[in-house]
């Protein structure tokens, strides 16, 4: 089920990048505690985002966490335009409208006992939920994650209490030096990767996992506007069922589903 | 009590003026959790070709200032599919169903237009001779009077109930196309399609779209639709159907006031999937403050 429901900005920490990390309440608990008990990792919401003149759409933002008992979802929002700039500047007290939850998120099912969660960037929101859920599911993830240099590092606090955390930093500056596709851990025996994180990440991931017959999920961003499956923008070129919408049929995807 | 019921002739009859404009809203269950899809005046539902379509390839959207450019270049499963896979599951929601339909010859139009027969609840085709996003057919035929009326002579042989033309405003004067398609045997006729736009990432120095232009709709195209439903009325016998950037129940009513006698909602429903009902609510609310007690007092009064 689909939800449309206003959400109050309780919280708000800017990071070093400018990026914001947004805790947000569900102000109709009826639509809004439904809706956050049925978000699975990996899915998205899509935000109306009323402050910026020039943004007609709304923006989809991936998941990062949900606290049902408390009615919060938590965004990890990247200062990318107009639309996420007025996100990263709002204030505690304004509302947003959001619709969720939307999509299809990283499938459990198939997940094996050693799993690895590769993410780099803004990529890095969405393993927080999922970390978790494979922690109730008794599976202890081991978690690599990428950005230029520590101070854009996020979540480690978080996903260190959830799962074994590897790093690589560009500079060096934290865990292993180089991109997270040159990380040692990637060498040992993984069941699965589940992967998010900018364009060329996912698809070196992608190619190792092809090359290594490790099952492995990754997570589109395409440009979107529904968001459900209507207008049929954001479409990727998929082996079995040619354009499909990464809103709809994704964003996670199994990489054979792809033609990388 | 405020009569909102329309009747456009040869059978489609519309609990309200209140449409979705067709690639807007898919077939009408994507927004079931959100719409009430029975409230609906009709469902217009997404291109309908003879053969599938993959459509244009990514990237199809741009965002602009009040709106979007879209070239999604009627992707879908073409019309086969939609008669087995898709009409058995929205044939019950109790709201008529028009099939917007597509081509790059006016022969392809005129047999899915006979393949649509066998559906009951198909009340309307909507001849879609405005698309910008295709490289045959689409919007070449809506530019011409010539094209315009061989497409409708086309589907009218083998559509015997009500028959919409979907007009492009790509044109100079976009009232004589409608006189056109009127005397080829349109029952009504809708505009406007999206305007031909194009958008420059100058970052990377390069088109935003693959297809370089596409079609352009919102808010920002507004003025400019309702300026053509307002000359479209006054130069056709048949009922007018506006869009363009309805965002809203005055929105709406700004294409009624200007000749309308019904509207699609299109971008719309991407910004604010359950604006189909808020409209209802909003025109219904408008005729109510204002002592209006049937829609029709409204339409054309500018």
């Amino acid at each position: 089920m689909k939800y449309l429901s206003d959400f109050i900005l309780v919280n708000k920490k800017l990071t070093s990048a400018g990026d914001a990390m947004l805790r947000l309440e569900c102000s109709d608990r009826n639509t809004g505690l439904k809706a956050l008990a049925e978000a699975e990792p990996g899915q998205f919401v899509n935000v109306q985002v009323l402050q910026s003149h020039s943004t007609f759409l709304r923006r989809p933002i991936s998941i990062c966490d949900v606290d049902v008992e408390n009615g919060i979802l938590t965004l990890y929002v990247k200062d990318a335009g107009a639309a996420t700039h007025a996100l990263c500047a709002a204030k505690d007290g304004d509302v947003f409208n959001i619709l969720l939850p939307l999509g299809n998120g990283f499938s459990l099912e198939c997940c094996g006992e050693k799993p690895l969660l590769v993410a780099g960037g803004v990529g890095i929101a969405p393993m927080l939920l999922l970390a978790k859920r494979m922690r109730a599911m008794g599976i202890t993830p081991t978690i690599l994650i990428g950005a230029i240099s520590k101070d854009r590092l996020i979540l480690t606090d978080e996903l260190s209490a959830h799962g074994n955390l590897f790093v690589s930093t560009d500079d060096g500056s934290m865990g292993e030096k180089g991109f997270v596709t040159q990380n040692t851990v990637l060498e040992k025996d993984w069941t699965n990767i589940y992967c998010c994180g900018p364009l060329p990440m996912m698809k070196g991931i992608a190619k190792i996992a092809g090359e290594r017959h490790i099952d492995c999920h990754v997570s589109l961003e395409n440009v979107m506007a529904c968001g459900l499956g209507a207008c049929l923008c954001c479409v990727e070129d998929t082996a079995d069922k040619g354009n499909v919408c990464v809103c709809k049929e994704g964003p996670v995807f199994n990489i054979n589903q792809l033609k990388w | 009590m405020v009569n909102l019921n329309i009747d456009l002739g040869k059978g489609l009859q519309l609990k309200n003026p209140v449409m979705t404009a067709s690639g807007t809203f898919g077939y009408g269950p994507e927004f079931s959790d959100l719409v009430d899809l029975k409230r609906l005046g009709a469902i217009i539902v997404k291109g309908t070709t003879l053969e599938p379509r993959q459509g244009n390839p990514y990237p199809r959207m741009a965002e602009t200032p009040s709106g979007m450019i879209n070239a999604v270049g009627l992707q879908n499963k073409g019309v086969d599919y939609f008669i087995n896979e898709i009409y058995p599951e929205i044939k019950n929601i109790g709201t008529p169903i028009i099939v917007n339909v597509s081509g790059s010859q006016p022969e392809h139009y005129a047999e899915v237009c006979r393949r649509l027969n066998s559906l009951e609840f198909v009340k309307a085709v909507e001849i879609n001779i405005s698309c910008p996003n295709v490289k045959q057919g689409g919007m070449a035929y809506g530019t011409t009077c010539s094209g315009a009326e061989t497409v409708t002579l086309a589907a009218r042989k083998e559509w015997d109930r009500h028959l919409i033309v979907k007009l492009s405003p790509n044109v100079t004067d976009i009232t004589e196309i409608a006189r056109a398609v009127e005397a080829s045997g349109a029952d009504s006729v809708s505009l406007v399609n999206t305007f031909l736009g194009m958008a420059i990432d100058v970052e990377r120095r390069k088109p935003v779209l693959s297809t370089v232009t596409g079609g352009l709709s919102g808010p920002c195209i507004r003025p400019i639709a309702v300026r053509m439903v307002w000359q479209v009325a006054k130069s056709v016998k048949i009922p007018v159907i506006g869009l363009g950037g309805i965002m809203n129940g005055r929105d709406a009513l700004e294409f009624i006031m200007a000749g309308a006698s019904a509207v699609e909602i299109g971008s719309a429903n991407f910004v604010n999937p359950a604006a189909t009902m808020q409209i209802i609510d909003e025109i219904t609310d408008y005729c109510q403050r204002h002592g209006v007690t049937d829609i029709s007092e409204l339409r054309g009064i500018v």
